[in-house]
C-alpha cells in the first residue's frame, strides 16, 4: 500500500499541477511532494520490507538504497527548482493550453514518479517500461529554455536513449527466450528474483545475448562509454537542479537494471562473462572521461564527464565483485554530484556563464558557495576524509586482492588524470582575482539560502567518510548480497 | 502460405525504406510495415487468440498504422519538407546495405538456437531486418523526422520479435511498452516542431553547437 502511494502520489500531483493556474501554488507543490516522498521512504525503511516471490512491484534492500538516494536528492534539489522557476519567469504564451511552466512542473513530478517506479519494479518488463518513461518525462525538463542549444541536447538525449533502451527491450526478449528451453523453468514469471533463483536451468547462450544487449541498452542510459555521447550535452544544457537529478538519481536507476541482470548471470555460473564486459566498459568510461576532463572549458560539462567517470567506477566495482564498495560509492557519488550541480546553478546565476575562464574569485565574492565548491570537488576526487575516498578505496582493495593489476592500473591512472584536470580548472575559479577585466563581477554576498541544500549533502558525504551509521551500513550489506547474486 | 507472402511483402517494404528519398513515402512505408507485422503476429500465433489479445492487437494496429503516421504527416506538413535531398549515405549505397542486412538477418536467424514453439526462422529474420532498417535510418539520414521514423521502424521490429520467439509478455507490460512508444514518438514530434521554430530547418547534422 505504502509503495503504491510512493509512486502514484507524484503522478497524481503531476496531473493536478496542470490544472493549477497560480504559479506560486504550483511551485510549492514540487517541494511538498518531494518531502512527502522522502517521508514515505523513511517510513517504509523503518517499518521494514521484504518482497514476496513473484511480486512485480516490491522493495528489497537494493531498491531501498536507491530509493533513499533518489528521494534525498529530489527533496534537496526541490528548493533550487523552485528558485530556478522563479528566476526564469517566462512570458505568458497565447497559444497552447498549458503554460510552459505548468508542463515543466508536471514533467518534474512525473519524473519523480517514473524514477520511483523503476526502482520499485522487480519485473524485467515493468522495469523497462519505467526506464523508458523516465526518459520521456525528463526530456521536457531539458528543453525548458527552448534555446538552440537545449533543443539540440534534448533531441540527442531523446533519440539516443530511446534507441538504447529499445536495445534493452530486445535483451528482455532474449531473457524470456532463455527460460523456454527447460521444462522446469517454462512459463516462469519474468521477475529478476525468480530468474536468479532458477538461473542454473536457463539457456546460457541466450542469457549471454540478453546480458550483452541489456548492458548496451541500459548502459546508454547510465552513460557508459562509448554510448555516453548524449550525457554531457543533456547535463550541461538542462536547468541545474534537473542536471543534479539526472546525474544523481537517473543514472543510478539504469545501473540498477544492469546490476540485477548481472546477478542472474552470476547465479547461472557464467558470471565471468558478464563481469568481464562490465569491467571493460567501466575502464573505458573512466579513461575516456579523464581525457575529456583534461580539455574542458565548461564547468557543467566538467561535472557531466565526472559522472561518466563515476559510472565507470560503479561498473568496475560490479564487475570485480566489489558490491559493497560499489553501492557505497553510488550513494556517495549521487550526494556529492547533486551538491555540485546545485552549486553550479548558483554560480551560473551569479556569473551568467558556464565558461570556466570567465569565472574567478568565487571565494571572495561569495565565500560560502566558493568553499562548498572546493569541498564538493575534494569529495568528488575521492580525497579523504570524504565518503568517496572510503568507497573508492574499498573498490581498489578488492581489485588488488583479486590480482587484477591491469584494471587497478587503469582505475588509478584515470583517477589521477581526472584529479589533475579538475583542479587545473577549479583553483582559478575559486581563488583567481575577481578584478580581471574580462570577468563580469557580480555583487558580493557572504551566504544565501541556495547554499544550504548543497551544504547538507556535502556534510552527509563527509559523515559517511568518517563514520557510516549502522542502519545504512546494514542496508548496503544486504543490498550488496543481492547485487552479488548471493 | 499467407505468412510467406506477408514476409515477402515486408522484405519489399523494408527495402523501399532503404531506398526512398521522399519522407512522406517513408511515413507510408512505416505504417505499412506496422500493419504487416501485426498481421504476421496474428498468423504466426499458435492456437486461437483470446479476446484480450484481439483487443490489444487492434489497439496496436490503430496506434502504429494510423495514429503515429498521422502525427508524423502533420509534423511533416508544418515543417514543410518533402524529401531528403542529401542523405549522409547515398540511396544506391543504402539499397546495397539493405540487401546485405537482409542476408545477414536470415543467416543469424538460422544460426540461433530456437526454443520450442518458435515460429519459422524467416519470421525472426524479418523482425531483425525491420530493426536494422530502423537503426540504419537513424544513423544515415539527417532530417529529424526520418530519424523518428527510424525509431518507430525499430520498435515495430522488436514488437514482432517476441511472438516470433514464442515469448508472450503479460498484457499490462505490453500495453505499457506500447504507451511508451506512443508517447515517445509524440514527444519527438513536439521537439521537431520546436527545432523547426528555432532553427528554420530540421537537419540534425547541422545542429552542432555542442561538442568537445
Amino acid at each position: 500500500m505504502m509503495l503504491r502511494i510512493l509512486f502514484l502520489a507524484p503522478f497524481a500531483a503531476g496531473l493536478a499541477s496542470l490544472g493549477i493556474s497560480s504559479p506560486r501554488v504550483r511551485r510549492r507543490l514540487i517541494t511538498i511532494v518531494s518531502f512527502f516522498h522522502l517521508a514515505c521512504t523513511l517510513i517504509v525503511w523503518r517499518t521494514g520490507f521484504e518482497p514476496s516471490a513473484g511480486r512485480w512491484i516490491g522493495l528489497d534492500a537494493l531498491s531501498m538504497l536507491f530509493l533513499l538516494i533518489t528521494s534525498v536528492l529530489f527533496a534537496s534539489s526541490s528548493f533550487a527548482t523552485v528558485a530556478y522557476l522563479r528566476g526564469h519567469e517566462l512570458p505568458v504564451e497565447s497559444r497552447g493550453r498549458f503554460s510552459r511552466e505548468a508542463v515543466f512542473t508536471c514533467a518534474m513530478l512525473f519524473f519523480l514518479g517514473t524514477t520511483t517506479l523503476a526502482i520499485l519494479s522487480l519485473h524485467t518488463g515493468v522495469f523497462w517500461m519505467a526506464i523508458e518513461a523516465t526518459t520521456l518525462a525528463s526530456a521536457p525538463l531539458i528543453s525548458y529554455q527552448r534555446s538552440s542549444r537545449s533543443l539540440e541536447a534534448t533531441w540527442k538525449y531523446l533519440l539516443i536513449c530511446s534507441v538504447g533502451i529499445a536495445i534493452a527491450l530486445v535483451g528482455n526478449t532474449a531473457l524470456a527466450v532463455s527460460v523456454a528451453f527447460d521444462p522446469a523453468t517454462y512459463g516462469l514469471p519474468m521477475t529478476f528474483r525468480d530468474l536468479a533463483e532458477r538461473a542454473v536451468s536457463l539457456n546460457p547462450v541466450w542469457l549471454k545475448v540478453a546480458f550483452a544487449l541489456i548492458l548496451v541498452g541500459y548502459g546508454t542510459k547510465m552513460g557508459l562509454a562509448p554510448m555516453h555521447t548524449w550525457l554531457p550535452d543533456a547535463h550541461s544544457e538542462a536547468p541545474s537542479p534537473v542536471s543534479a537529478l539526472l546525474s544523481g538519481a537517473l543514472l543510478n536507476c539504469a545501473f540498477l537494471g544492469i546490476l540485477r541482470t548481472n546477478a542472474i548471470l552470476v547465479r547461472a555460473g557464467i558470471g565471468g562473462y558478464s563481469n568481464g564486459l562490465l569491467a571493460a566498459f567501466g575502464a573505458l568510461s573512466m579513461l575516456l572521461a579523464g581525457w575529456f576532463v583534461l580539455r574542458q572549458a565548461d564547468f557543467k560539462r566538467l561535472l557531466a564527464y565526472s559522472s561518466i567517470e563515476h559510472m565507470g567506477i560503479l561498473a568496475i566495482a560490479a564487475g570485480a565483485g566489489a558490491s559493497f564498495g560499489g553501492l557505497l560509492h553510488a550513494l556517495n557519488h549521487s550526494l556529492t554530484k547533486g551538491a555540485l550541480f546545485l552549486l553550479a546553478g548558483t554560480i551560473l546565476g551569479a556569473y551568467h556563464t558556464k565558461s570556466t575562464r570567465a569565472v574567478s574569485g568565487l571565494i571572495r565574492i561569495s565565500p560560502a558557495t566558493g568553499l562548498l565548491w572546493i569541498a564538493g570537488f575534494l569529495a568528488i576526487c575521492g580525497v579523504p576524509p570524504f565518503g568517496t575516498f572510503v568507497s573508492e578505496f574499498s573498490v581498489m582493495a578488492v581489485l588488488g586482492r583479486g590480482g587484477r593489476w591491469w584494471l587497478l592500473a587503469a582505475f588509478l591512472s584515470a583517477l589521477g588524470i581526472v584529479f589533475v584536470g579538475m583542479w587545473r580548472i577549479v583553483i582559478p575559479m575559486a581563488f583567481g582575482r575577481p578584478s580581471d577585466p574580462a570577468v563580469c563581477v557580480p555583487r558580493s554576498r557572504p551566504i544565501e539560502a541556495a547554499d544550504v541544500p548543497p551544504l547538507a549533502l556535502c556534510c552527509m558525504v563527509l559523515l559517511f567518510g568518517i563514520w557510516l551509521p549502522s542502519p545504512i551500513a546494514r542496508l548496503i550489506e544486504h543490498a550488496s548480497a543481492i547485487a552479488g547474486g548471493l | 502460405m499467407i505468412d510467406q507472402s506477408i514476409i515477402a511483402l515486408l522484405l519489399l517494404v523494408n527495402l523501399r525504406m532503404f531506398a526512398t528519398s521522399r519522407v512522406d513515402s517513408l511515413v507510408r512505408c512505416v505504417a505499412a510495415q506496422a500493419f504487416l507485422l501485426v498481421c504476421l503476429a496474428v498468423v504466426t500465433h499458435e492456437g486461437s487468440l483470446s479476446w484480450e489479445a484481439w483487443t490489444f492487437l487492434s489497439v496496436t494496429g490503430l496506434v502504429k498504422c494510423a495514429a503515429l503516421p498521422a502525427l508524423m504527416t502533420r509534423a511533416l506538413r508544418s515543417a514543410g519538407i518533402r524529401r531528403e535531398v542529401e542523405p549522409l549515405v547515398g540511396y544506391r549505397v543504402s539499397l546495397f546495405i539493405g540487401l546485405a542486412a537482409t542476408g545477414f538477418s536470415v543467416w543469424a536467424a538460422e544460426k540461433l538456437p530456437m526454443p520450442a514453439g518458435a515460429a519459422d526462422p524467416l519470421v525472426v529474420a524479418v523482425a531483425l531486418i525491420s530493426m536494422i532498417t530502423g537503426i540504419f535510418l537513424i544513423v544515415a539520414r539527417r532530417k529529424a523526422i526520418s530519424q523518428a521514423i527510424g525509431y518507430l521502424a525499430m520498435e515495430n521490429g522488436i514488437y514482432v520479435l517476441a511472438p516470433a520467439l514464442a515469448v508472450h509478455g503479460p498484457l499490462i507490460v505490453e500495453t505499457g511498452v506500447l504507451l511508451d512508444v506512443f508517447v515517445g514518438v509524440f514527444i519527438m514530434g513536439v521537439i521537431i516542431l520546436h527545432i523547426r521554430q528555432e532553427f528554420r530547418h530540421i537537419d540534425i547534422d547541422r545542429l552542432s553547437e555542442l561538442k568537445d
